[in-house]
């Protein structure tokens, strides 16, 4: 069992939802965040041109069994890139291990209860 | 000198001849009336950030600063405007075989700097409570294509439509040369000039340029219904100047505007809140505020001639009869993203329509059905000239410095893509 962690864009949020459900992905946990990597985002206060160190982006974690992680990945680099070349401040997808997954109504473990 | 009675007498006279003579020749300031329409001028003006804030919670969050922009920019540029040219070419004589008026004196209001109007108010005061109206009308539009329209193209289309548009259609009206005003057109204070024309203006622009990306499919529900509800506060109250004020006096006829005003918003509110408890169960907060404009909308022609029952009928129509509106257009799909059609557009017409069977005084069949027929000829004329003039501009302004947003800066929001800033910021930083 893997989690699937993506930091998108917000812009994107809904096509990458849309995506994943059209492909019977459809377990999924969002959260605003904010950090920067390459992008750099202008804004303009009082006539000057300020550079916020903090993009908004948005955290979307999904927790699969391992036949899903490539179909789910793909899925998302597919929806949440700008257009086909991509462009800085599309994001990055993590994948980290899951060591137990419980689902609180049954108490079911493991691949059963993703 | 031993003060007696005759003394007295003679000093008062003495005094009032030579006030008179001060005055000069025409008509003295009142100063009641004068001070209940400067405080109605302050009062619609305030109805503007009202709907800024009303229209911005509606939007989603990277919208938010480019929809209220809509309402302010209005304020900018169509005071402007009507200082410069737009008192002259709605209240002044007809030129242009009535199309619409103009008067050199009110160019850039500089031949009524000491002018005091007939009633006792100072032309000053009237023409700048008159230019709020104005402003508010193309800010209602911007409702409709809420989300997908680029500033320097809506700017434009708002000046252009300000003086092609409203300007005629309000010397139509309100003039005392308009040949609707001479028609016996009743609309106290902006059934047809504002919210019809608004409405109808709206809804050709939206579907003249098309839905959101991703409407209908994708949800957008309003970001903040806080402000939203407050907006909706501080139009209610704001209407009260807008409806009142329309009585040009601060008398009888004022204090039937404002009560009636009252009457038909609150109508409006709980007719709506009741629809829609029954049709879903729950009665929304967003529901609420929209039976209130309803009713609003509703009674804004006919303030000064319902009397309350009539206006709680106007309210509770309005309210049904939009909320039936807004039912079909989810069913139909078009995108009037903020209901500036449903509820302006479908609130006027019922207000200047309906007017006729609730107007005060004795009133035969025949008055009412003559009066019904002067109403709706006017009513299809707003619509009419309203529709037209909005599809020309949007189309011209669309082809030429582009009116509907492109799909990159529809999809990074408003505020960061027109304006270089962010509504709401860092929300998650606090």
């Amino acid at each position: 069992m893997k989690i699937i962690t993506a930091i998108i864009r917000e812009s994107k949020l809904d096509e990458v939802r849309e995506a994943l459900i059209e492909n019977e992905i459809t377990r999924i946990t969002v959260v605003r965040v904010s950090g920067h990597g390459q992008q750099i985002d202008e804004d303009i206060y009082r006539g000057k041109k300020v550079v916020p160190n903090l993009i908004p982006k948005v955290k979307i974690e999904i927790a699969v069994n391992d036949a899903f992680v490539d179909i789910t990945v793909d899925t998302i680099m597919k929806a949440a890139r700008t257009n086909s070349t991509g462009e800085v401040g599309d994001g990055k997808i993590f994948i980290t291990n899951l060591e137990e997954c419980i689902r609180i109504r049954t108490n079911e473990r493991g691949g059963k209860a993703i | 000198m031993r003060v007696t009675i005759r003394t007295i007498f003679l000093a008062i006279l003495l005094f009032s001849l030579s006030a008179l003579a001060r005055a000069g020749e025409g008509p003295v300031v009142d100063t009641g009336i004068t001070s209940w329409m400067l405080t109605s001028t302050a009062l619609v003006l305030l109805m503007v950030p009202g709907l800024a804030m009303f229209y911005g919670g509606l939007v989603r969050t990277k919208n938010v600063l480019g929809t209220m922009m809509h309402s302010f920019a209005a304020m900018g540029i169509m005071a402007v405007l009507w200082v410069v040219l737009g008192y002259a070419m709605s209240f002044g004589g007809n030129v242009l075989g009535g199309w619409f008026g103009w008067n050199k004196d009110y160019f850039f209001l500089k031949g009524i700097d000491e002018t005091i109007m007939e009633k006792g108010i100072p032309e000053y005061v009237f023409s700048m409570f008159q230019g709020k109206f104005a402003i508010i009308t193309p800010a209602l539009i911007a409702g409709a294509f809420a989300e997908r329209v680029t500033f320097k193209g809506y700017v434009v289309f708002i000046a252009l439509w300000g003086i092609l548009v409203y300007n005629p259609l309000c010397h139509w009206v309100w003039s005392e040369g308009g040949f609707l005003y001479q028609m016996g057109t009743i609309d106290f204070a902006g059934g047809t000039v504002v919210h019809i024309s608004a409405g109808i203006s709206g809804l050709i622009a939206a579907l003249y340029l098309g839905s959101r990306r991703g409407h209908p499919k994708t949800s957008m529900p309003p970001s903040n219904l806080v402000m939203t509800l407050t907006g909706a506060g501080l139009l209610w109250v704001g209407w009260f100047g807008f409806n009142a004020g329309s009585s040009v006096n601060s008398g009888l006829d004022t204090a039937q505007a404002l009560t009636a005003t009252q009457a038909a918003a609150a109508s409006g509110a709980i007719v709506w809140m009741i629809i829609e408890g029954l049709h879903y169960g729950k009665a929304t907060a967003l529901g609420f505020a929209s039976g209130i404009l309803a009713g609003l909308v509703a009674v804004t022609p006919a303030a000064g001639v319902v009397q309350p029952a009539g206006a709680l009928a106007l309210g509770a129509i309005a309210a049904t009869l939009c909320y039936l509106t807004i039912s079909m257009k989810n069913k139909i799909g078009y995108d009037d993203s903020l209901d500036a059609f449903g509820v302006h557009g479908i609130g006027g017409i019922v207000g200047a329509i309906f007017l006729v069977f609730f107007m005060r005084g004795d009133h035969s069949a025949s008055d009412v059905i003559s009066q019904l027929g002067v109403q709706s000829l006017a009513v299809g004329i707003a619509i009419a000239y309203a529709a037209a003039g909005t599809l020309v501009l949007v189309f011209l302004i669309d082809k030429t410095i582009g009116l509907r947003s492109g799909e990159k800066p529809e999809m990074q929001g408003m505020d960061a893509s027109y304006h270089g800033e962010h509504g709401y910021g860092m929300l998650n930083l606090g």
